[in-house]
Parts: C-alpha cells; sequence; structure tokens
C-alpha cells in the first residue's frame, strides 16, 4: 500500500477546503487536498446564482465563478498544494496519526498527516414518506447537479418539498430550465429562504404552500403525483389530502453535518439543532478537541457558502501555525471580525445561538 | 400513514415499521438496531438513515435528541473492496 506524508491533510475540497488550503499553504506548509468528487469546487460548482453578502466574500459573484477564483488561488502555490480528485479519505485512526484514501474504487493508500482539517460538509435530509423509494424522489442537491453540472433535468413537473434557500433557488433554476413546479410545499408558518428568492418564484404564479407537507409518493413504477396535506404546528395532518400531478418529488428539507471523521478522530461531539445536527465542540480557531484536526465549512454546522470560506481560512492558517509556520495574528483578526459580520443581525441569530453552545475558550483553558 | 411502504434505510430496504417494531421490542441503541437490521451497514453507512432513526428512539423512550447516542461511527466511510485492502506495506498481497 503506497504511504504518503504531509503536513496538512485537508478532507473536502469545497469551498471551506479550498480556503483552507490556500491560507495553509500560503503560510508555507505542505498541503494534500483529498476531494471525493471529480472536480474541485463542491457545492460551488453547481451555484449559478449569485452570492449575498459582503464583498470580502465574493457577494454578486455566481458560485461557480468563485469555485474557480479559489482554485487559481492555490495554484500559485504550485505544487505545495497537490490535490487528489475522485478521492475519498476513507478512515482517520488518531492511535497512528493515519488516514485511509480509496481513488475511484481501485486505488487505497495511507497518508501520515502531521494536521487534518476536515470540511467534508454536508449530506442532504430525506423524510420518510410511503413510497419515497421509487425513481422520482430527489434530494434537492441531486437536481441541481443533474442541472446544472450534467445538463440534465430530472422531468417535466416538479413538486418541490421546502421552502429554504435550497427549495426555493432550485425551483427558480428548474424553471429557468424549462421544467414546471407544481408548488412548493413547507411544513413550517413561513418562508425559510430569504425573501428575495422566495419573491422571485411567486411573480412567476408558483404557489408556496405554507404548513403543508407531502403524504406520499403516487406511482407503481415511478412518480406520477403527490399527496399532499395541511399540517397542524406539531406536523400532524389536518383535513384531506390534496393530490398533486408530477414527475419529480424533490426534496429540499435541510442539510445534517458529514461528521464521521469527526467521530473517528475522537472529537467531543455534540447535539446543536441550530446547527443541524451533531457538530464538535471548537475553540475560535476551529481547532476540535482532538489537537491535531480542526474543521471548517457545513461539517461544523450548516451555514453558508460565504461562512464556509471564512471558517476554512482560519482553519487552515491556525493549522499551518501549529506547525510553526510563521503567519500574522492580525490574519485571524480580519477573518473573525468578518464572520462577526456575516453572522450579524436578525439572519445570524440562529447561527450564534448555535456556535454558543459549542465554542470553547480555548482547549488549553479546559 | 402505511408505515411498511416507508422505507428509511434504503440501502438496505429496511422500513419504518420494522425500525418501530424493533424499538418496542426493546431495542433503544442505534447500534442494538444496526446488529439485528444492519441499518447503517449499506454503502452510505447511515448517512441516509441515522438522523431519522435517532429521532425515532427519540420519540419512543421520551428523551431529547442530544441524549440519544448516534452509536459508534468507525472506518471505513463508503465500502471497500476487500482486496485493496489486502495489500502489506511493501505492495504484495499478504
Amino acid at each position: 500500500m503506497k504511504e504518503y506524508k504531509t503536513d496538512v491533510l485537508i478532507v473536502g475540497g469545497g469551498p471551506a477546503g479550498l480556503s483552507a488550503a490556500a491560507e495553509a499553504a500560503g503560510a508555507g506548509a505542505e498541503v494534500m487536498v483529498a476531494e471525493g468528487d471529480l472536480h474541485l469546487g463542491g457545492q460551488l460548482v453547481k451555484q449559478s446564482h449569485k452570492f449575498f453578502g459582503s464583498k470580502d466574500e465574493f457577494a454578486g459573484t455566481r458560485g461557480f465563478e468563485i469555485a474557480k477564483i479559489l482554485k487559481n488561488e492555490i495554484s500559485q502555490y504550485g505544487g505545495r498544494v497537490k490535490t487528489f480528485l475522485d478521492t475519498t479519505v476513507s478512515g482517520y485512526y488518531p492511535d497512528e496519526g493515519a488516514a485511509t484514501l480509496m481513488t475511484g474504487e481501485e486505488e487505497y493508500f495511507r497518508v501520515y498527516p502531521r494536521k487534518v482539517v476536515v470540511a467534508s460538509g454536508a449530506q442532504e435530509r430525506l423524510i420518510p414518506f410511503p413510497n419515497n423509494d421509487i425513481p422520482g424522489v430527489y434530494g434537492a442537491g441531486a437536481v441541481q447537479t443533474l442541472m446544472n453540472v450534467y445538463g440534465v433535468v430530472p422531468g417535466k413537473r416538479v413538486l418541490m418539498i421546502g421552502a429554504g434557500n435550497i427549495g426555493l433557488i432550485v425551483s427558480y433554476q428548474l424553471m429557468q430550465a424549462g421544467v414546471e413546479v407544481a408548488a412548493v410545499v413547507e411544513g413550517m408558518p413561513r418562508v425559510g429562504g430569504y425573501w428575495v428568492h422566495a419573491a422571485k418564484i411567486r411573480r412567476l404564479g408558483i404557489p408556496i404552500l405554507l404548513r403543508h407537507s407531502v403524504k406520499r409518493a403516487i406511482g407503481d413504477v415511478f412518480v406520477t403525483g403527490a399527496e399532499i396535506t395541511e399540517v397542524d404546528e406539531r406536523f400532524n395532518p389536518v383535513g384531506s389530502p390534496t393530490e398533486i400531478e408530477c414527475d419529480t418529488i424533490c426534496l429540499a428539507v435541510g442539510l445534517a453535518p458529514s461528521g464521521e471523521l469527526l467521530w473517528q478522530a475522537g472529537c467531543e461531539m455534540k447535539y446543536v439543532p441550530n446547527l443541524c445536527g451533531h457538530v464538535p465542540y471548537r475553540d475560535r480557531y476551529m481547532r476540535t478537541s482532538n489537537r491535531d484536526v480542526w474543521m471548517a465549512g457545513d461539517v461544523s454546522g450548516i451555514e453558508e457558502a460565504s461562512a464556509a470560506m471564512i471558517e476554512g481560512r482560519i482553519a487552515g492558517l491556525a493549522a499551518a501555525e501549529s506547525l510553526g509556520y510563521k503567519v500574522k495574528a492580525e490574519k485571524f483578526e480580519i477573518f473573525w471580525a468578518r464572520l462577526k459580520n456575516l453572522r450579524a443581525g436578525e439572519v445570524g441569530d440562529k447561527i450564534r445561538a448555535g456556535v454558543a453552545q459549542v465554542v470553547v475558550d480555548g482547549w488549553e483553558a479546559k | 400513514m402505511k408505515e411498511d411502504d416507508i422505507v428509511v434505510c434504503r440501502c438496505e430496504e429496511i422500513t419504518l415499521e420494522e425500525i418501530r417494531s424493533w424499538i418496542g421490542k426493546g431495542y433503544r441503541h442505534f447500534d442494538e438496531l444496526k446488529r439485528i437490521l444492519r441499518v447503517g451497514m449499506g454503502p452510505c453507512q447511515g448517512r441516509g438513515c441515522r438522523d431519522i432513526i435517532l429521532r425515532e428512539l427519540s420519540r419512543a423512550t421520551g428523551e431529547p435528541m442530544d441524549k440519544i447516542d448516534p452509536g459508534v461511527i468507525r472506518p471505513p466511510v463508503k465500502p471497500i473492496k476487500l482486496g485493496l485492502c489486502a495489500y502489506g506495506k511493501e505492495g504484495a498481497p499478504i
């Protein structure tokens, strides 16, 4: 079995991982980025919408363009950043400080990193309803990949479940691709995503049915429709169901952090609903209770790519610093300020309250 | 809602009815359900079903989600051909 050594192994080549790679390599560290997909950029590559937020996090730029900017940034460090595509970090063994990696399904090798940044992102949530395993039931992320990366539409008429930002944005993109959207169904009494996204699809006449949920998928071989029903505040169905004709049911019901490697590394974890699942305790440098492991992006709690990029920069810089590479201390102050700015105001309430549950003053103090 | 039509673990094709019935029999830990039903042992290693099953456990036991043990998460995170592991350091098959 082949073995490699590196200063910093970065798990995931999405917005958080690439930002971490840029900072760690910028400080002088040898970096290895393992990306499970065939290309770098993570979810950015399928995001055709323009980002909000601040200029520092590329507000006004489309997601896939941001991926290119980050790739260019790491390419300036030449051989100091090695990227492995189609490569999954399949395990982390803290006692040996070893990670096992698999490229495709035929190459299996070991890496001994001095430090690790886990930026493994998130997994789409599913919800249980009868017939949810027939073809035509998709995750919204999968639909976005099909359309925006591979140029394939999922069907002719879609029922979208979930009115968060992903549900709203993907609904709009479906319509841009010429697919009919029957309705957007949302269990909560209000739209979870930004109003600007909701307004866009409402202007096109798509109903957003609040306090509604999917009851079951209709179809023998594939989806031919869906039964939806009104729900009360405890999500119990009320009244009689309505049948919607559609060939695709698209689930945009949230994401859950993919923290498998953090569990394997023995990081102290906590279930935090505001961050959408089990996430590690961390200090301000994004270091976990395992001193060799940092994290960034959705794996630390579900948030926007803008926050993931700043967290990545903090984690990458901190990992390099811990190895003795000289970093400018004021850089941390700048990143923390940017993160604070991004999480300010009402929209950041949920994230701030979530992070407060898992942030520690510093592992030395503990 | 017909629980036997609701697939919770797609990899191993385990339905909500099976999960609830084994919880009813006293299987009150994710790892116990995993051993009896193979939930979380398929290609996705529980990324799809773990969350739903933990919620079911929370519902059945009345314990909040943060008190429900998600079980032990071991390598590998996705299936690996056994042959790939059967090589020693020198690159020769063991």
